[in-house]
Formats: C-alpha cells, sequence, structure tokens
C-alpha cells in the first residue's frame, strides 16, 4: 500500500447502464473505479455485472463464498433440496492475483424444483444458506447476474475475478472504505438479492431497527455489515410489496413532514401513509446508493444529502458515480453532467424491446 | 392604563402581596430589617387580603374612573395624578378626617397607626419596576397586571 | 390513649434571626404544622405532621425555614430498615393496610441508568438540529404490514386505520379527575392540546367542560366504568381500556366519598358522597377473549374511528399477555412497569409486585416482532420516565412514546411527599378541597407543562441529531443506538442491548 498523507473518508460507487442493451465490458467499471482509488482504503471492492450469463439467462445464479472447504458440501446439499443444479463450476480468477487469503468461489446455476412462488424459494434458500451453514454465503442470487467481491481495492479485485472477460448491459461497482465491520470478504458490496444489487457509500444510523423491522417480514442479517439491509429492503419492497423502483425515494429517503404539508391531495394523503407505515424502512444517516435492478438502474442520496453522487448521460448510455471524474475517465463527451438533490431517484431503464442481454456476446460461461 | 387586576379564584390566602407591599414602602426596603427592625415606622400594608372560607382575594385601591375619596376630600389631599391617571394621597395635606375612609366603597382607605392621616393608600408602585412588587410577587398570579 | 410509637419523618428548622413571623408558612399548611402564637408573635411547628412537601420553605418569603429527613436514631440493621419499623408500628397501631401514593420508591435497578446512547463521530455526521430539520412526530394506532398504491397517479388504495398524531413521543398518563383536581386535569388538558398531544382522563368520566379538548384526551373505560356513556366515547380522540396499573397490578381502585364532591359526582354519574370503588377485574373480562368482545364493543360505538388502547401493568408473563391484546384487536398497548404512579395503593403491593417498565419494553417489542405483529399495535410505555433521555431510551429500545405521569405532576408543582390519598396536597394537585384546589392555576400549570414538552422536545432532537438520525422512526426499536453498563450479561440480553465496549 502506498504510504498515505491524510485518511481520505468514505466509499466509491460507480454505475454503468446501457439503456439499449449494448454490452460493455468488465474493464471499463473497473477504469472507472480506479481513478476513484483514493476513496477506498484496500479493504474491500466489488462489482454486479447484469446480462453477464446468456447462455444461462432463464436460470438463478448463486454465487456463494465459501470460507473453509467442509461446507460448500453442506451448501450444495441445500440447494439440491429446493432446486436442480443445471451446471456448478468454481468462479475462475486470475491465478497471479496479488490479493492472498482469499475464500473459494462457486457457482451454480440452479432450476427451481418447484415453478410456484419460485423467488420465496430462492429468498428463503439464501436466508438459510447464511444463517446456517458456517462459512459459506450466498452472495448474488438472481438471473443472469453475479456479484464479484473481496478485500482489496476495486481495481485489484475485478483483475482478480477477471472482469474483462465479461460483457454485461449495466455494471455497478464499489470501492471501500470500511468503517462500520471488519474489512472480510462476505462484508464488501455489492450486495445482492434475486436481481437487486446494492452498492453504498455512508453508514445507516437507522441500522438497529431496519434489521429488526426486515426481522418482522423473514429477513436476517449475517453478514455483519449496514449495506446488507438495503438490500434485502430492495426485495421486500420491490418485489414483495410491487413498489416501482422509482417511488423508492418517497420510502428510503422520505420528504419531511414540512415537506408533506405542503402537498396536495392526494399525494399528501400518500406520502403520510408511507411514513407512518415504512418508518422501519426509512434509512437514515449518510448515503449515496446505486441500486441495480433487473432492466435497470438507479441512484439515491439520503434526505438531507450527506454523500455525493452525480449522474450522466451520454445517448443510450447512463451513468452514476461518486465524482463525476469518474464518468468522465470512460465517457469524456456527456450530454449531461447533474448531482442528484436530496431524496431524488435517478433511474435509467432498458429501452422497451430489448431483451435483457440475450443478444449479447457470449461470456465465459 | 394598566391595573392591578385580582383573580379571586387562585388567590391561595398567603398574604405575600401584603408582605411585599409593607416591604417596598418600608424606610430600608429590606425584608427582614423591615419587620424586625423597623417596627416603630413600619408602614401599613396598602393591599389587603380578605377572607372568608375558602374565599380569598388581595384587594387594594381600584383608582375608580369617579372616586368618591377624592370628591369627598376636604383638603385635596386625595387627588388624581394627571399621568397616570392614578388615585394618589399628598400625606402632608392630609388631617385625619376620614372622609375618604367612609367614602371609600371598596374599603381600602386605612388609617395610619398614629391615627393622624390616612396610612394606607396604594399608589401603584409608580417608577418602582415595570410591574408593581405585590403583582410580580403573587405566587399564584392572583394579581395581575394588565 | 397510648402513645404513638412514630417518630417524625422529618425535622423542621426555623432560622429565628430570619423569621419575620409572616404566618405564610401556618397558611399554606393543610396539615396544620405551623401555628401562630399571638402572645409572643411567634410560630410553632408540630413535626409529627409534617409530610415534608415543602410548601411552607417554598413560600417563606425570608428563606426562614428548612425540613429536613429526620436522622431517626435506631440502631443500624442492614436487615430492619427504617422503613420497614415505621411502617411496622404504625400498623401495630392502626391494624390497618399502609397506604401510599406516588411510584414505587425501592431502589431495585432502574435500567434506563444503565444503558448509554451512542452519537455519530467522523465516518457519519452528526447533524444540528438548529440547522436541520429533526423529526420527532410520532403515530400511535394499527399500522399496514404495506400499502396498496396506485403509483401511476399517486393516489392510495389502503384505507388507513385510525392514527393519533403527536407533536412528540409523550403522553399524559391516566389521571382521573377525583385523584386529581378540576384544575390539575384542566393544566393537562389544555397543554395537551397546546403541544399537540394527549392526555388521559383515567378512569373518573369527563366533566362536561373538557368535552371541547376531547380532540386532546383519550378516556379510559375501567373496570368501574364511572362515567362511561356513548357521548363520552364519542367526544375523545382514543379509547383506553384499563386492565392493570403498574403500582398496583391485581388491585382496584377506591375514591373515598368525602372526595365525591358535586362536580365529581356528574362527573363519575354516582351519588355525591359516595365511594368510587373500581373492582380488581372486570367483571365482564375474565378471559383474553372477553377483552375482544370489550374491543370490539367500544369500536362498534365509536364506528371504527378511534383507535383503542389497552394498559397493562408490567407483570412477569407481560410478553405473552400484550401479545394476546394484539391479537385481541388492541391498537395500542400501554404497559405501565413497576415505577408508575398512583393516587393511591397499598405501600406492600406498590413495592413488591411487577417488574420494570424497561424490562417489560424490551421483552414486548421483542416478542411482537418475533410473531410478526408488532405493525399491528403502538407500544406506549410508562412508569418512572422522568427526562428527555428516558423519553429517547424508551424509544430505542422499541416504545412509540411513553407516558408521563409524575414528571407531569412534578411540573405543576408536586414535590413527590407521597401523601396524595389524603387528599391534602398541600399543591392543589391529588386533593379536592376548595382552599387547596385553587392553589394551582391552570394558567400556570398548562404553561409549565407546555414549557417542560418544549424543553424536552428540543433536548431530544439535540441527542437524534448527534446520533445522525433525523426522525424518529429511525430510532425507534434502534437497539444498536444503545449500550449497557454495569448491567450482567444475561439483563442486557433481556434488553436485547450490547455491553458497552461492543462495536456494531
Amino acid at each position: 500500500m502506498r504510504e498515505r498523507e491524510r485518511i481520505p473518508s468514505g466509499c466509491a460507487v460507480a454505475g454503468i447502464l446501457s439503456q439499449s442493451g449494448q454490452p460493455v465490458g468488465g474493464e471499463t467499471i473497473i477504469q472507472a473505479m480506479r481513478v476513484m482509488h483514493e476513496r477506498s482504503n484496500g479493504l474491500g471492492g466489488g462489482f454486479a455485472g447484469y446480462g453477464i450469463y446468456p447462455d444461462f439467462a432463464a436460470l438463478y445464479a448463486f454465487h456463494v463464498l465459501c470460507d473453509c472447504k467442509g461446507s460448500i458440501d453442506e451448501v450444495e446439499a441445500m440447494l439440491r433440496k429446493n432446486f436442480v443444479v443445471e451446471h456448478q463450476e468454481t468462479v475462475p480468477i486470475w491465478e497471479h492475483s496479488p490479493l492472498r487469503d482469499h475464500p473459494e468461489f462457486m457457482r451454480y446455476f440452479l432450476r427451481p424444483r418447484e415453478s410456484e412462488n419460485e423467488e420465496e424459494l430462492v429468498v428463503q434458500t439464501v436466508m438459510e444458506i447464511n444463517a446456517r451453514i458456517e462459512g459459506a454465503y450466498v452472495i448474488s442470487s438472481g438471473k443472469n447476474l453475479g456479484v464479484f467481491k473481496g478485500v482489496g481495492y476495486p481495481e485489484d479485485i475485478g483483475e482478480f475475478f477477471r472482469l474483462d472477460e465479461y460483457q454485461g448491459y449495466c455494471w455497478i461497482a464499489h470501492g471501500r472504505f470500511p468503517t462500520n465491520s471488519v474489512g472480510w470478504w462476505g462484508g464488501a458490496h455489492p450486495f445482492n438479492l434475486l436481481h437487486f444489487s446494492v452498492v453504498h457509500n455512508g453508514e445507516l444510523s437507522s441500522y438497529g431497527i431496519n434489521r429488526r423491522y426486515l426481522e418482522n417480514f423473514g429477513y436476517f442479517c449475517t453478514l455483519q455489515t449496514d449495506t446488507e439491509v438495503i438490500a434485502y429492503l430492495l426485495d421486500l419492497l420491490l418485489r414483495r410489496h410491487r413498489v416501482p423502483p422509482e417511488a423508492l425515494g418517497t420510502i428510503f429517503a422520505s420528504p419531511f413532514w414540512s415537506q408533506i404539508e405542503t402537498m396536495s391531495e392526494p399525494e399528501r394523503s400518500l406520502y403520510r401513509a408511507i411514513r407512518v407505515t415504512y418508518g422501519g424502512a426509512l434509512l437514515n444517516g449518510p448515503f449515496s446508493i446505486i441500486v441495480g435492478f433487473e432492466g435497470g438502474m438507479l441512484g439515491l442520496v439520503d434526505r438531507i444529502k450527506l454523500r455525493p453522487m452525480v449522474a450522466a448521460w451520454n445517448g443510450d448510455m447512463f451513468y452514476l458515480a461518486s465524482e463525476e471524474s469518474a464518468i468522465r475517465e470512460i465517457a469524456p463527451e456527456l450530454d449531461r453532467v447533474c448531482a442528484l438533490r436530496a431524496g431524488e431517484v435517478v433511474m435509467g431503464r432498458l429501452k422497451e424491446g430489448v431483451l435483457h442481454g440475450q443478444e449479447f456476446a457470449a461470456s465465459r460461461v | 392604563m394598566k391595573k392591578i387586576r385580582i383573580h379571586e379564584e387562585y388567590c391561595i390566602g398567603c398574604h405575600l402581596c401584603e408582605i411585599t407591599c409593607v416591604v417596598k414602602h418600608s424606610p430600608s426596603g429590606k425584608i427582614i430589617k423591615t419587620f424586625r427592625e423597623e417596627k416603630e415606622n413600619r408602614p401599613l400594608p396598602r393591599v389587603r387580603v380578605e377572607e372568608e372560607g375558602y374565599v380569598s382575594f388581595a384587594l387594594q385601591c381600584r383608582h375608580c374612573d369617579d372616586a368618591p375619596c377624592v370628591e369627598n376630600c376636604l383638603t385635596g389631599a386625595m387627588y388624581r395624578d394627571e399621568k397616570t391617571g392614578m388615585v394618589l394621597c399628598d400625606e402632608d395635606r392630609c388631617m385625619g378626617c376620614w372622609m375618604c375612609v367612609m367614602s371609600c366603597p371598596f374599603g381600602v382607605a386605612e388609617r395610619s397607626k398614629d391615627r393622624t392621616r390616612v396610612g394606607s393608600k396604594c399608589d401603584g408602585c409608580v417608577g418602582k419596576g415595570e410591574v408593581p412588587p405585590c403583582v410580580e410577587n403573587c405566587p399564584n398570579e392572583a394579581l395581575t397586571y394588565e | 390513649m397510648a402513645k404513638s410509637l412514630l417518630l417524625p419523618e422529618f425535622k423542621i428548622e426555623r432560622d429565628s434571626a430570619r423569621c419575620i413571623a409572616c404566618q405564610v408558612c401556618a397558611r399554606q399548611c393543610a396539615n396544620a404544622v405551623h401555628t401562630y402564637d399571638e402572645t409572643d408573635d411567634s410560630l410553632w411547628s408540630e413535626e409529627a405532621q409534617c409530610v415534608g412537601c415543602q410548601r411552607c420553605v417554598t413560600l417563606c418569603p425570608t428563606g426562614a425555614l428548612e425540613v429536613r429527613r429526620r436522622e431517626r436514631g435506631f440502631r443500624e440493621n442492614a436487615n430492619w430498615e427504617e422503613s420497614f419499623l415505621y411502617r411496622l408500628y404504625k400498623q401495630a397501631e392502626t391494624g390497618g393496610i399502609v397506604l401510599t401514593g406516588m411510584g414505587c420508591d425501592r431502589p431495585y435497578p432502574i435500567y434506563w441508568d444503565h444503558l448509554l446512547l451512542n452519537a455519530s463521530q467522523v465516518t457519519n455526521p452528526s447533524i444540528d438540529p438548529l440547522r436541520e430539520p429533526i423529526e420527532i412526530r410520532t403515530f400511535l394506532g394499527r399500522k399496514e404490514a404495506w400499502l396498496d398504491v396506485d403509483w401511476e397517479h399517486r393516489s392510495l388504495k389502503t384505507v388507513l386505520a385510525p392514527q393519533l398524531e403527536l407533536s412528540l413521543p409523550v403522553l399524559f398518563s391516566a389521571m382521573s379527575y377525583g385523584s386529581i383536581s378540576y384544575n390539575a386535569f384542566r393544566s393537562l388538558a389544555e397543554a395537551a392540546r397546546e403541544v399537540g398531544t394527549l392526555c388521559n382522563s383515567g378512569e373518573g368520566g369527563l366533566h362536561p367542560d373538557f368535552y371541547a379538548l376531547g380532540g386532546n384526551i383519550i378516556v379510559q373505560v375501567a373496570s368501574g366504568r364511572f362515567g362511561v356513556t356513548p357521548e363520552y366515547l364519542q367526544v375523545a380522540r382514543a379509547i383506553e381500556i384499563k386492565i392493570g396499573q403498574g403500582a398496583k397490578p391485581g388491585i382496584g381502585g377506591h375514591l373515598p366519598g368525602e372526595k365525591v364532591t358535586p362536580e365529581i359526582s356528574r362527573t363519575r354519574r354516582i351519588p355525591v358522597g359516595s365511594d368510587a370503588i373500581s373492582p380488581a377485574p372486570h367483571h365482564d373480562i375474565y378471559s383474553i377473549e372477553d377483552l375482544e368482545r370489550l374491543i370490539f364493543a367500544i369500536k362498534e360505538t365509536t364506528n371504527y374511528q378511534k383507535p383503542v388502547s389497552v394498559k397493562i401493568a408490567a407483570v412477569h408473563n407481560v410478553a405473552a399477555i400484550a401479545s394476546g391484546a394484539v391479537r385481541a384487536g388492541a391498537d395500542i398497548i400501554a404497559i405501565d412497569g413497576i415505577r408508575g404512579g398512583t393516587g393511591a395503593a397499598p405501600q406492600v403491593i406498590r413495592d413488591n409486585v411487577g417488574i420494570p417498565a424497561e424490562i417489560a419494553l424490551a421483552q414486548v417489542d421483542e416478542r411482537l416482532r418475533q410473531e410478526g405483529i408488532r405493525h399491528r399495535a403502538s407500544i406506549v410505555i410508562a412508569g418512572g420516565i422522568r427526562s428527555s433521555s428516558d423519553v429517547i431510551k424508551a424509544v430505542a429500545l422499541g416504545a412509540d412514546a411513553v407516558y408521563i405521569g409524575t414528571a407531569a405532576l412534578l411540573a405543576l408543582g408536586c414535590h413527590l411527599c407521597q401523601k396524595c390519598y389524603t387528599g391534602r396536597c398541600n399543591w392543589g394537585i391529588a386533593t379536592q378541597d376548595p382552599i387547596l384546589t385553587k392553589r394551582l392555576n391552570p394558567q400556570i400549570g398548562k404553561r409549565r407543562l407546555v414549557n417542560l414538552m418544549r424543553a424536552w422536545a428540543l433536548e431530544m432532537k439535540e441527542i437524534l441529531g448527534g446520533m445522525g438520525i433525523n426522525a424518529i422512526e429511525s430510532l425507534r426499536g434502534n437497539r444498536e443506538q444503545l449500550r449497557a453498563v454495569g448491567l450482567r450479561r444475561e439483563e442486557a440480553q433481556l434488553l436485547g442491548v450490547k455491553l458497552a465496549g461492543e462495536g456494531w
């Protein structure tokens, strides 16, 4: 590690979405993250790629982190109970990476044995493995996507997982400066459940209640870090409660009462009801997050904007990052750049008719 | 003109208004000295607490608009102060005829201890602070100044 | 008559150099402690009757009086504490149950004082309440698990259950007109209106004068059913079924006939001078399903427009009882801990029955979450809340709001002499004697309560801002913001908090 004259604070986040579904290579997002090197401290970095497994697009791709050999059999037994394993392999890594003491990474492509309510089955299986099997964690579980993360600078993690060999329509990434929890491979971002992934710059003062609120709905936090709750809240709100992604800000970073009082009906009643009902899902404390989901990507900052986030557009490309420099690095010419306002959701979606990554060039798999 | 108003329902009958009034008009103006050392020349309270059963209230000169005491005063000792509108007593002119005591409908004019002149006549404590001390020291706001 | 062995509890010291024999003390003592002797212009104090309420000390204009706890000089004995001797002598003389007032004063652990709060440093900016909004608005009532929304038109399809909206998470506890004076009740009700919170009628009905303030009053339906009429239920903002009280779990109430004045008779709908006796149980609630019937009878009567609260005392099995009450349809669960106050209770009950509010709260909140029904009822905790930090700690443990009774009375002038049951409250609070009740000017009482609530609200916002939290819902049940000091691991676990020194 280089010698530092000051201790930089904060994390780096970045995201790329091709709204026309064009493939973007993993090296692009690594390049953006490299610019923000100083925002991390080498204790965590990670990426989520969407549309990277076109050959298995209909199957649930489970990325499993395993830090001791014994437990992998238990994981597989649990997977086989509910799923047919269509394909499994070790996640390929760069053998000469300087990163040491890394756990094993496996990936499984799964077909649920029951087709009814299969997403619920996935969630339960993930919760069960993470809570019950020591040393094994499902770090991503959506279709046609994968999370790659670990302890190291994000650019090193990207190289470690050979991300230049993957192509996706959307990437989100994170460089970590951990404050809340020890730097361990499972604690790096992104956090994922089903097709929801999140990277987070910030610290949730509301973690204690967000975690207990989620327990009410059967989600159990095991990864010792606050961002985990955001991933589960995304699943709860976007999937189970059918909140549209663009409305996420109304819950995660609700408007103040003083703002609600100036609204007219029916909005005022709606916002009031949201705050009354979803108080446990309010994210408090400083944050800027990028959320990846099937067919889109969004950025959101906290109620009083205590963390940075910039959005930019160029043609069909939509970018989000902690710093504009990261976006300029990969797209020097931009149509539009703006800083996110407090509580504002900025979102990009795949254009209609774009099949999620199906027509991409094949990845390694 | 601001007046001292009486709220009978909150008067607790503690008589602290009387004590404060005496102290304020005493030569020393100090409470312990007034009561322990100035027994001879201690003034009478110009406010009196009237009590019967649970009914009590602190009464002082109402500074009537058509004040009978002013009208009936033989020497002109009782007069209305043009500036404040208050009914005051010029003790140097008082000869102790007690016309005021007889004509006051509220019974708030009293004789002095030596019975030579008027000894108890509320002067509204003009110039002694923003709020009269009896009002300021009422523990239950049974006297207000409005 | 045999000589009483009860020694005075207080020693009155009169500084003769300061006393001016103004007799304020003699006029203010309802217990006739001070008497004026005209013959030598002096005052004499009979200490045996002194209750230590400090009224005379407060009003003495020269500071000549001091009332102190008397050193009674019993031989030191760790087993036979002075209070046991006192009570025993009293019973030997009277043959009766020893009564007392206010909350339990035994030195059981006060868990609030073993919980410490968090603040932000570096990684998470603290928020300055002078510059940024910090929200402590609170809603009580049943919440939905999720909302059905027409997002396209931004309109809500779910109909929310009725909510009580409070400007801060503090309500005034149940204190009936009867146990407290008209002026004390008026102070509470008017302060509640000005502050934007609620007070509670207690089980004594609601005087028609207060119907206009009904929007800020929770009315109680208790075992005596005093003053319960359809109108009473309809004018109120919410209705509370009182099952138990922290100061006397399992015990009923008794308002002696002397206190049943014509106005109280009118309010309670009982004859003047008759004792108002609340039975220990509701005689129509012998089981949880009976409670459900009463809850829904009330909801039917009020057209499902008002939340129904169920108040229970914190007893050993409180979590299961609370869960049952929620399943029976309660929209709010009020839990009153062992330190909860009372106007009158047998001392043996007050000091020995029940459990601390903090533990009960932690257990109820956890139990309701485990059962996935936490959203179906709000939790209001009562019993010994003394400061804004107690409120914050209660909210962090899982309470939606707190009830304050004793704290509110203190704001009105109460000095905690614990003699409420005598009806001779020198501060005009727990009395119906017209000489005494006029000592509490409701304008002053209201102002002091409003000040107290304002001060607590400001302090709560400071604390929240320090934590980096700008809405109270992010603190509610957020036990990560609490750490235990001086507690055993088991106790900390019951409270669901980590020990000080443990990180996230």
